[in-house]
């Protein structure tokens, strides 16, 4: 009688990679949801858009690199990457936009360095850059939040998507389009604006607070660890703090509108905490997460684009091997003098 | 009250361990043959001293410790030898070595015991001889001579002995049957260890969720007259390591590549607390051992008293083995095991667990993906280590940097591959790379050797090439000289003129 040689250990917990993509994609649905009510269908259809060319790219090169297709598309990571890269893209944005940052983020993201495992940057966001930097027109239009105009319905969201030539949508400056823009204004006054809403902007504040639920769900079901999001709010915060200047014409803005605007929290929550990109050690991502959060504060206000979740993940994802190497934890019995 | 600190990392698997009913101990009887390995602890090989056709007696000796760190091998029950030969060994890699293997006659005829009587009154060294004689070897596991362990007392000042019944993989309960059913057994080998080293403490500790075992030994404890400390703990794998146990009982970490005598401490398995004392106490060999045969694959698992030697596949028939349901037989428990080939081998005095698990109770693992480094076996890690970087540096077989991240450190536990997700076998790559390393310092060790030899010789041909050269150099000195001092005459003419003078003399004669 033969038995099966295994190695040890030979029970597993019950997770796996498809269980914690499938985990995080959940985990947007609040988020998702509150930005389909504020700003309509557009960034639904972004992402079933976004997903099915994503599933077609990834489907292509596992053939061409002659990869059991199954196996490896069925790990969700693809879907996780354009999931998280169309809730960045403003809704209504045409066909081809979609087609151009998917394709970035997973031929150039993600595959082009060896696929789920070896990407050096975060895919979705070098989509995200590549995009921004070269369509700026189209990467910045986002549509008025309910309450400020009427939410288009799905025939417009398609009649943008695949007719952008005779689509004629409304567009607006976002709060934080704003708050770069002002100059003059106390910060009451700016704020006291129609779409600045209650706290840091009218549909904005309640998005970043419907992803801020979500990643608490993933940090309850230890998807990630709280070390990276938790350091870049606090810098963030802190920043903000330090940079109020007691509302003042000059004001970076309040550290509410910082918190809650934009994409902070998707950022924070969806975006820094991938795992392949970032520091591996939870000292590491403390740092990778509070510089993520000072180079945020710093692009915002004094940069050329009104966010900058996408730039500072990029540049912190560079750093990543190198605050690996000055923060390896301390092993078992290496505390003290060594013998 | 002692206070209990806590360890970084470690996980929570499902423990299974009621499904051996623990506590609960059966006895597997003399099997029909018995195959007992020279080699069941770490260090030397016994040296067989018997013979194919020898009757053997209980507790007669039948191979010799080779040097200090080595053990004797003791007959179970009495019978013949009917074979010395290559068979089989509980080994990863499905070793075979040499046993000796008694065809046993069934009436259990045993020498004469020698006990130590009035230990107390005896110097520790005679106890440390006797329980070496008695071939005692570590039963948690690893099996290191215990008289050997004992010995390092001599070079530290040890204060404190633990006696660890963690016991904290899961579905293993021979331990906790053990505290259950022989605690008074256990407290006085205790007594016996802590006399041998000198301790002055004895600590007990086990997790909670042995409550039973943990009532079992307080109140043998509370017999006694030294104070023993049973400390019970929270429930994690792995906390029964030795180095982790050190810091859950004293909250100091065992410096890096040291043993637990360099902070005073000592620690032993109750199952050789039992066997140290019965070597004592009664004289008697270690010759059997308490094993959990578990899994689901199996209709009666249980804790058995088995002989060493005892087959795997009579424990299985014992048991109710169904192996229509099964695919892996485990030495070992599930955490730290290792995957038998087959069931005709025999138990030896490490073994600790028979799991016989079904294909749904512990599924063949699926292929590994690629690592995501989410960073969840760095938190598994007891070690604090960085399970997935030493995966990088092991995969591009970066020997310089898996050092430098304290490969060696690695206790091999297997949290972090159990909560990968991945599902990479990450235990087997640091199995690999350590081994890979011992093999390039031997590699180093030869290669000086070679270079060192290589390098005297050239210099011995150096010298000795500079010696003849100096020793021709002087003849033809000495030769110039000679031609040079007076004494011109021409060698050959000479010859000629003495050959002439002959010639003239011979004439003469005629």
């Amino acid at each position: 009688m033969a038995f099966l040689r295994i190695t040890s250990p030979h029970g597993h917990a019950a997770n796996s990679v498809a269980s914690v993509m499938q985990a995080v994609l959940l985990a947007t649905l609040p988020g998702v949801f509150a930005l389909t009510w504020f700003f309509g269908p557009g960034t639904l259809l972004n992402i079933a858009f976004g997903g099915l060319l994503a599933l077609i790219f990834e489907f292509a090169v596992l053939k061409l690199r002659h990869r059991d297709v199954r196996f490896y598309l069925s790990d969700y990571s693809v879907l996780v990457t354009s999931t998280l890269l169309c809730i960045a893209l403003p809704p209504y944005a045409p066909w081809w936009l979609i087609v151009v940052g998917v394709a970035t983020s997973v031929l150039l993201g993600k595959h082009i360095f060896g696929g789920l495992g070896y990407n050096p940057f975060n895919p979705a966001m070098v989509g995200y850059v590549v995009l921004l930097i070269s369509f700026p027109l189209q990467m910045s239009s986002w549509a008025p939040p309910r309450g400020l105009a009427e939410v288009p319905g799905v025939m417009d969201a398609l009649q943008a998507m695949f007719l952008p030539q005779s689509y004629d949508g409304l567009t607006m400056a976002t709060p934080l389009d704003a708050l770069r823009q002002n100059t003059g204004l106390l910060m009451v006054d700016l704020q006291s604006q129609p779409p600045f809403g209650h706290i840091a902007g009218l549909g904005w504040e309640t998005v970043n607070l419907a992803f801020l639920a979500g990643g608490i769900w993933l940090l309850y079901k230890r998807i990630f660890s709280w070390h990276a999001p938790v350091a870049m709010l606090a810098a963030l915060t802190l920043a903000a703090l330090i940079g109020f200047d007691d509302g003042s014409s000059n004001s970076g803005g309040s550290p509410w509108v910082h918190l809650l605007s934009g994409g902070t929290m998707f950022g924070a929550f969806f975006i820094i905490t991938d795992p392949v990109s970032s520091a591996v050690s939870n000292r590491g991502r403390l740092i990778f997460g509070a510089l993520i959060g000072l180079l945020i504060y710093l692009i915002r206000v004094y940069g050329n684009y009104p966010d900058a979740v996408a730039f500072a993940v990029l540049i912190l994802n560079f750093a990543a091997p190198f605050i690996d190497h000055y923060t390896q934890p301390t092993t078992y019995g290496h505390r003290g003098p060594k013998a | 009250m002692n206070r209990i600190h806590n360890i970084h990392g470690g996980i929570h698997p499902p423990e299974r361990k009621a499904l051996s009913l623990p506590g609960q101990l059966r006895t597997a009887g003399i099997p029909r043959q018995l195959v007992l390995p020279l080699a069941q602890h770490i260090g030397k090989p016994a040296e067989a001293i018997v013979q194919v056709g020898d009757r053997v007696l209980g507790g007669q000796r039948l191979a010799e410790a080779d040097g200090l760190v080595s053990v004797p091998i003791h007959a179970p029950t009495s019978g013949t030898v009917s074979a010395v030969e290559l068979r089989s060994v509980p080994h990863p890699s499905g070793l075979e070595n040499q046993c000796v293997v008694i065809d046993c006659d069934g009436l259990d005829e045993w020498l004469p015991l020698t006990p130590l009587v009035d230990w107390q009154t005896q110097p520790p060294e005679a106890l440390v001889a006797h329980v070496r004689a008695a071939g005692v070897a570590g039963m948690g596991g690893a099996g290191f001579p215990t008289a050997v362990k004992l010995l390092a007392s001599d070079k530290h000042s040890i204060n404190t002995l633990i006696i660890n019944g963690t016991e904290c993989e899961p579905y293993i309960t021979a331990d906790d049957t053990l505290m259950q059913v022989s605690a008074d057994a256990i407290i006085e080998g205790a007594e016996i260890l802590a006399y041998i080293v000198g301790a002055q403490h004895i600590l007990i500790g086990v997790e909670d969720n042995k409550p039973d075992a943990i009532a079992a030994m307080r109140e043998a404890a509370s017999q006694c007259q030294r104070d023993i400390e049973v400390a019970s703990f929270p429930t994690k794998y792995p906390s029964g390591g030795e180095k982790q146990l050190v810091e859950i009982l004293t909250g100091q970490q065992v410096p890096s590549g040291m043993i637990p005598a360099e902070l005073g401490l000592l620690c032993q398995n109750p199952g050789t607390a039992v066997a140290v004392r019965d070597a004592i106490i009664h004289g008697r060999p270690l010759t059997q051992r308490i094993i959990t045969i578990t899994g689901e694959a199996l209709s009666t698992p249980g804790n058995f008293e088995v002989l060493i030697g005892t087959p795997i596949t009579h424990l299985l028939s014992l048991a109710g083995f169904q192996p229509e349901h099964n695919r892996r037989l485990i030495h070992g428990g599930p955490m730290m095991g290792f995957a038998l080939d087959s069931a005709d081998i025999p138990i030896v005095k490490t073994s600790n667990c028979i799991l016989v698990p079904t294909e749904q109770e512990l599924p063949t693992p699926p292929p590994p993906q690629a690592c995501i480094r989410c960073g969840l076996c760095a938190e598994a890690c007891p070690a604090s280590l960085l399970p997935q970087q030493l995966y990088w540096f092991a995969r591009a077989k970066d020997q310089e940097a898996l050092e430098a991240h304290n490969l060696f450190d690695c206790i091999e536990c297997g949290a972090c591959a159990w909560v990968c997700p991945s599902n990479i076998p990450l235990v087997q790559y640091y199995r690999a790379g350590k081994a890979s390393i011992v093999d390039t310092r031997q590699e180093k060790v030869r290669s000086d050797r070679l270079r060192e030899r290589f390098e005297a010789r050239q210099e011995r041909i150096a010298r000795e090439t500079a010696e003849r050269e100096a020793k021709r150099a002087a003849r033809k000195a000495a030769a110039e000289q000679k031609a040079a001092s007076g004494n011109s005459e021409d060698p050959v003419q000479a010859a000629i003129a003495r050959a002439k003078a002959r010639k003239q003399s011979t004439e003469q004669a005629d």
